[in-house]
């Protein structure tokens, strides 16, 4: 089947400002739109510029908002987009060049709120071990890979930049939930702050973009009522 | 600084005993929190609000325009409805809840959008003066209003 294709451009060397360039190009109904950016670099422009790595829905990289909503380029078919597809970078990003977004602000912020293991225990000799249900406590915040669809969906983040965002939001969940994890109240007490989880209006624009289906506003959610009662089991 | 309540294992230290073992400097990211639980308060404060200002409105609306119709509301039904301090107090929550619930939301969208800090301080002034006014000129008419002294009855 012919689809066709808008694509916001942008080479800040050349052009003033992004433009939409259109392009029709053949592919299968179960192809996915990246299949369809694919045949546009390949055989009809090669300065088309996109991030792509694993394209199969893993590693986040192609991130992009698709018919006006945020979309992962690998994982949504052509036949659930229909014919005309508009394609546009994430907003909310300063733009490098095409597609390509400077995701540095979207890093610091995940970076602010402690995503990693903190135990100052001695470290057992095999693994640190945890009960099926204190697994399951934050097992949907484990799914996220970080490719930025929730925070840029934000319309909070498209004016205040200094929103952590929903992203970072819940991979502060994911360790603040992990009964391994020792470090709740620093992570609560970063989240408590002007620009931490009371910039969340429950919009719920983050959960509708997550293309893992993590409840990302619920997450946000459990967290104030963390702050306000200071539990986190 | 939130206080977190741990019912974990005893190989599990809490959190609040591993932050304090923990050197004070921030390992990365943005600065350490300073400024109390302000948000927190306001947006626990929106939650009860809203439930009480959804029982007392359609309390409201019922007594006004469902029970009596506004051919039957005029001075002497006022005057009769706030004889009772439970009425009073009753319109007299309700301002307040409703005043505060909408300018806090108002507080929350200059926030988000208004970054010039010269019109932020400006939108903030008119937002604290508009709630201080009209608090006092709605407490004042609650609470002294006297059927008897009224001119003219």
């Amino acid at each position: 089947m012919q689809v066709h294709l808008r694509i916001q451009r942008y080479n800040p060397e050349v052009d003033a400002k992004p433009y939409f360039a259109e392009y029709d190009v053949e592919v299968e109904p179960t192809d996915r739109v990246l299949d369809a950016l694919n045949l546009v670099k390949w055989y009809h422009d090669g300065t088309l510029t996109y991030r792509r790595s694993c394209a199969h829905g893993v590693c986040g990289s192609d991130a992009m908002r698709i018919n006006g909503r945020n979309r992962l380029a690998c994982k949504l078919l052509i036949r659930d987009v229909g014919t005309n597809i508009t394609i546009e970078p994430l907003i909310g990003f300063r733009i490098i060049r095409d597609l390509v977004v400077d995701m540095e602000p979207f890093f610091e912020a995940y970076k602010s709120v402690l995503p990693f293991l903190i135990n100052d225990d001695p470290a057992p000799v095999g693994e640190r071990l945890q009960s099926p249900e204190d697994r399951q406590r934050f097992d949907d915040t484990t799914k996220c890979i970080l490719c930025a669809c929730c925070t840029s969906s934000c319309p909070i983040t498209w004016t205040n930049d200094e929103f952590v965002g929903p992203a970072a939001i819940v991979n502060a969940h994911r360790f603040i939930y992990d009964s391994r994890d020792q470090a709740a109240a620093e992570r609560l007490a970063i989240l408590n702050q002007k620009s931490g989880v009371w910039r969340c209006r429950t919009v719920f624009n983050c959960t509708e973009a997550c293309p893992r289906g993590i409840q990302v506003t619920r997450a946000i959610e459990e967290v104030k009522r963390s702050l306000l009662t200071g539990d986190v089991s | 600084m939130v206080q977190i309540r741990t019912d974990r294992g005893s190989d599990r230290a809490s959190a609040a005993t591993g932050a304090q073992r923990r050197p004070a400097v921030p390992r990365v990211g943005r600065e350490r929190p300073n400024s109390g639980n302000f948000e927190l308060y306001s947006w626990y404060f929106f939650r009860i609000s809203g439930l009480l200002l959804i029982l007392l409105a359609i309390t409201h609306v019922v007594i006004m325009h469902v029970v009596n119709t506004v051919d039957e509301i005029d001075f002497d039904f006022v005057a009769d409805r706030w004889s009772s301090p439970f009425w009073r107090s009753f319109d007299w929550l309700m301002l307040v809840l409703a005043l505060l619930h909408g300018l806090n939301g108002a507080r929350i969208a200059i926030d988000d959008y208004v970054r010039p800090r010269g019109w932020r301080i400006f939108a903030y002034s008119v937002l604290w003066s508009v709630a201080i006014i009209f608090l006092i000129i709605g407490s004042i008419a609650i609470v002294t209003f006297n059927p008897a002294a009224a001119v003219g009855r």
